[in-house]
């Protein structure tokens, strides 16, 4: 291209983007008319429209809260349900002035001024124009009241509210759990969406584990209101969807049993059905009135809960831990037999004490004149302490911990509920990390007869004893068979199971073992009244609370109730084909066989009697 | 520097002059534009139920926004033209990125997570877009034959579709149009420009086709509001509501019931027009049109000075997307528009959109400061 060509073209280019400029001025100052066109048109014309539109008439978006899932036990009895109750409620942008409105009320209705507390932090967390709750299940006295005084009340109303309810009260509270407020906490973690219009949520138990298949999801209603946010007509709906209803493995009739047959003692019961996993029993006691914490329980009743010294709110069977005592036995056996530091006929003596080799200190059998020869079904059946410090240093701390573990000890169930123990399984590395010491082998005697640092939770043992019957078939257990919602049925929790590999032979000399430990009448449950005709396999513990001196005499009736041994007792039933396991633990019930044994044989007698019949 | 020697050595005697071309900055356009985002802060504070937070928030971005700005400025228009190519290259590649492993946002997919920070490729098309048209046309005889009309197209369609793909109308709208924008000021025949806008429109049944629900939804809506008044056409009736009863003088600051009451969604963001409408009236509205033809104005201005054909291209695509996205924000603000999510430029809260928008004026500034030295 030639260099005049070039320049020749610049100068055409030029005029050519100029006269573009100037066209593209031209459009843009033509649309900008057009836009303040439009404006004159909606600001001028349209002002008196758009301005009544404004003041009158507007559209509001209100949550549809949907109706919380009930829960049922194993045979449709209702745990918790959803009942009608009359509420007091304000919508604060129609208070004038809402300290002397809170005042005034307070006044009428003698409301305690943490309900007033709570109000105030509630409504703060509310879409405008909503209507937030201050009082809860009024009763007929207090809507009275209120009716007469009402016209001095104006944006304070009573409204209908569909109420939460635990018809089997403290029975069921610490597996069921209770709703309540939602506080400043969960306000950040809740989805603000789905819980616009809700002002309760699943605190414990299964109403938390399960909040979301339990809450549903919230639909919406795009109402006409005017300013003063007063309904006109709902114009669009989308229809909420109703929380699932979860109908759990719980046994309510067995339940009761074994609450009602724990008292006076205070502990847990757990009863599992071995070949799922599914728990039928799961107490805790003394357990409390889930009810007044759905409302919002007064703070002198709640520190009453809270101060009492055997600790209602603590969910003993989920969080207890104790020493499993003798109950460890079977296992640590079975844990011999297995790695053949012992074998099933072999006999080792006992002469009422046994002494690590260049140690003074003397470790005690409970029979002082000592068991003489015994083997290893002796040693269960008669809960020999000797046998099993002779075994468990055979064995070793590391072979025994190993085996425990698998039958889930010093771990998580994995239970279908929240802030579960884990307990504890002491072994070299523990010892290491936390108390920084070296591993003793004195201690190794004591972790084979489940004392010392050994804790477990009842729910653990109860597992346990269900792994043993279901012979080291791992069962997980759970507590929500059926999730239903209005679409569908789905299963509870996934039950992983995993196999511990056996020998028959020495699951069966364990077993029969604990057969003899309530059938033999050397057997420590022997005392039992056997007012049944099927085998029991069981054994005894007592954990002792108090350590005792050397040379001290244990006296159970010289010491303070609160120091005596608790009493622990596990089996399962029928002993051949196991359907039932069981862990009782009675805290301060001194002996497991006459405290924590017929607690289980009458839970379990009722639940075979019901099972056969069907 | 290379550049800088150059400075030195065709330096202009008057005072003035120097300290200006030192600082790189046109000083009009710069003082029009700080006006306009004190006015943000103003308006923010109203509709953004007067929290102090999202002014801290937009203040920080303002502030990165005019660094960048200045930044930009500083470099000479070369560098531009030179690197347009790479970063137009880099921009598809990354957009591309996003389509396969991008992060959802609010259902749709605009983010690249490089690990250290986010970032929104489609943001920097805006840009790199019409630089990359400008640099290809430049390079050519204009008005453009059409093979170079058929090369240019395509460059501005793979980066729109790639982004309308996300979904992100609206960024994709901003991008067409500023490639768009290079083609007209670069001549492109009115016969064509008529026969494209007359092919668009037959095209109209092919492109709903490929659009998402969402998409057509808003196309009824803006068709005919008042058929779905609570779902899609809420945000239009609500704004249509809260300009109207502005009327001529507004509510004063502060006064929007619209917006105060919740009726006016997002009211911070792309709606906030609606809030400004309301408390400011029909003489606030005419007030900040005027002055958003100011700043184009003078964008028009410096690409009518500008040096070469690439800088004129540039300035003038820049200008004219600066419009189309006050036209597209406002005319869907009161109702004259599809609603597509074009925020109102530096007024609206947030977003990586004003940090884009004072880079292209950075670019504009850098092109009018820079003209008088260079002649490759």
């Amino acid at each position: 291209m030639s260099r005049v060509h070039s320049i020749k073209d610049t100068q055409l280019e030029s005029h050519l983007f100029l006269n573009r400029i100037m066209a593209a001025f031209i459009a843009i100052m033509l649309l900008t008319t057009g836009l303040i066109v439009r404006l004159i048109h909606l600001q001028v014309a349209g002002h008196e429209h758009y301005a009544t539109l404004a003041k009158d008439n507007s559209i509001k978006i209100y949550p549809i809260v949907p109706t919380r899932g009930m829960i049922y036990d194993r045979h449709g009895n209702i745990l918790a349900e959803n009942t009608q109750s009359y509420s007091l409620e304000i919508v604060p942008e129609k208070v004038k002035d809402m300290d002397e409105t809170l005042l005034q009320l307070q006044k009428l209705l003698n409301i305690p001024d943490e309900k007033i507390d709570l109000y105030q932090k509630q409504r703060k967390r509310q879409k405008r124009f909503t209507s937030t709750p201050l009082l809860l299940s009024m009763s007929d006295d207090e809507i009275a009241k209120f009716a007469v005084n009402r016209p001095f009340f104006p944006g304070v109303d009573i409204k209908q509210r569909l109420v939460r309810h635990y018809p089997y009260g403290e029975l069921a509270a610490h597996v069921v759990g209770y709703v309540g407020r939602i506080n400043e906490a969960e306000v950040k973690t809740l989805s603000a969406e789905e819980y616009q219009g809700s002002t309760h949520v699943g605190k414990l138990g299964i109403e938390s584990s399960y909040e979301t298949q339990l809450h549903g999801k919230t639909g919406y209603a795009e109402i006409e209101t005017n300013v003063q946010a007063r309904p006109l007509n709902t114009l669009n709906e989308t229809d909420a969807v109703q929380g699932a209803n979860l109908h759990l493995t719980l046994d309510m009739d067995l339940q009761k049993t074994a609450y009602d047959a724990l008292a006076p003692f205070n502990g847990a019961v757990v009863a599992i059905e071995v070949k799922t996993g599914g728990v039928l029993v799961f107490t805790s006691r003394p357990s409390f009135d889930p009810n007044p914490f759905v409302a919002g329980i007064a703070n002198d009743a709640y520190q009453a809960l809270q101060l009492s010294e055997n600790q209602p709110l603590y969910n003993r069977a989920l969080r207890g831990l104790y020493p499993p005592g003798s109950t460890l036995k079977p296992f640590v056996a079975l844990a011999g037999l297995e790695h053949n530091a012992v074998t099933a006929s072999q006999r080792l003596f006992c002469p009422g004490y046994y002494q690590l080799p260049n140690v003074d200190h003397k470790y005690r059998c409970w029979k002082k004149t000592g068991h003489g020869a015994v083997n290893v079904s002796d040693a269960i059946a008669e809960s020999c302490d000797v046998y099993f410090y002779r075994l468990a240093s055979t064995l070793g701390i590391d072979d025994m911990h190993n085996f425990l573990q698998k039958f889930g000890f010093g771990e998580k169930t994995g239970i279908d509920l929240a802030n579960e123990k884990t307990g504890l399984l002491p072994s070299r590395e523990w010892k290491l990390e936390q108390k920084k010491q070296s591993w003793y082998p004195g201690e190794t005697l004591i972790t084979g007869i489940g004392q010392g640092s050994n804790q477990v939770t009842p729910i653990q043992l109860a597992r346990a004893t269900a792994t043993l019957a279901n012979r080291g078939d791992v069962v997980t257990p759970f507590l929500v068979d059926k999730i239903v919602s209005a679409t569908e049925t789905r299963k509870g929790p996934e039950t992983h199971q995993e196999i511990i590999p056996l020998k028959k032979s020495n699951v069966d000399t364990i077993v029969s073992a604990m057969v003899d430990v309530v059938h033999n009448e050397r057997g420590t449950a022997h005392a039992l009244k056997k007012d049944f005709d099927y085998l029991m396999a069981g054994k005894t513990g007592t954990a002792q609370v108090l350590g005792i001196k050397q040379n001290a005499k244990y006296n159970e009736n010289a010491i303070e109730f609160k120091y005596r041994d608790h009493a622990l007792f596990i089996a399962f039933a029928p002993a051949n084909a196991p359907k039932i396991a069981i862990a009782v633990i009675a805290e301060n019930g001194g002996h497991g066989a006459s405290v924590a044994a017929p607690i289980a044989a009458k839970v379990i007698k009722q639940y075979l009697q019901d099972h056969n019949e069907n | 520097m290379k550049t800088e020697t150059h400075h030195h050595q065709f330096e202009n005697p008057s005072v003035i002059g120097t300290i200006l071309r030192k600082l790189h900055i046109d000083i009009p356009l710069f003082i029009a534009l700080s006006l306009t985002a004190s006015l943000s802060f103003v308006i923010l504070y109203s509709a953004g139920s007067q929290d102090m937070g999202v002014l801290a928030r937009q203040g920080a971005r303002i502030g990165l926004a005019f660094t960048v700005m200045i930044v930009l400025a500083h470099i000479d228009p070369y560098q531009f033209k030179r690197y347009s190519a790479l970063l137009f290259g880099i921009g598809i590649v990354l957009l591309a990125a996003v389509l396969v492993m991008g992060q959802t946002a609010l259902g749709a997919q605009r983010w690249l997570n490089l690990g250290f920070f986010r970032f929104q490729p489609s943001e920097m098309m805006k840009i790199a877009a019409p630089m990359m048209v400008a640099w290809y046309l430049s390079e050519h005889p204009l008005p453009p034959r059409s093979k170079q009309l058929f090369i240019a197209t395509v460059l501005i369609l793979v980066p729109s579709l790639l982004i309308a793909k996300q979904p992100d109308l609206g960024t994709a709208i901003l991008v067409a149009s500023s490639g768009a924008g290079v083609l007209f000021f670069a001549g492109l025949s009115w016969w064509f420009i008529i026969g494209i806008l007359a092919s668009l429109t037959a095209l109209t049944p092919i492109l709903w086709h490929f659009m998402h629900d969402y998409q057509r939804a808003r196309v009824l809506t803006f068709l005919n509001p008042e058929a779905d008044p609570l779902g899609r056409g809420y945000h239009i009736i609500q704004s249509k509501i809260a300009i109207g009863s502005g009327g001529i003088y507004g509510k004063g600051w502060l006064g929007s019931t619209q917006s105060e009451l919740d009726f006016l969604p997002e009211s911070s963001t792309d709606f906030i027009f609606a809030v400004f409408a309301e408390e400011f009236g029909l003489f606030g509205c005419a007030g900040l049109l005027t002055l958003y033809i100011l700043i184009i104005t003078r964008c028009l201005y410096i690409a009518s000075q500008a040096r070469d054909t690439y800088c004129r291209l540039l300035a003038g695509s820049l200008a004219f997307t600066f419009f189309v996205y006050v036209f597209v924000n406002i005319g869907m603000v009161i109702g004259v528009l599809p609603v597509v999510g074009v925020p109102l430029p530096l007024i609206s809260y947030g977003g990586t959109s004003i940090v884009t928008l004072l880079s292209g004026f950075g670019i504009l500034m850098s092109i009018h400061t820079h003209k008088k030295f260079l002649h490759r």
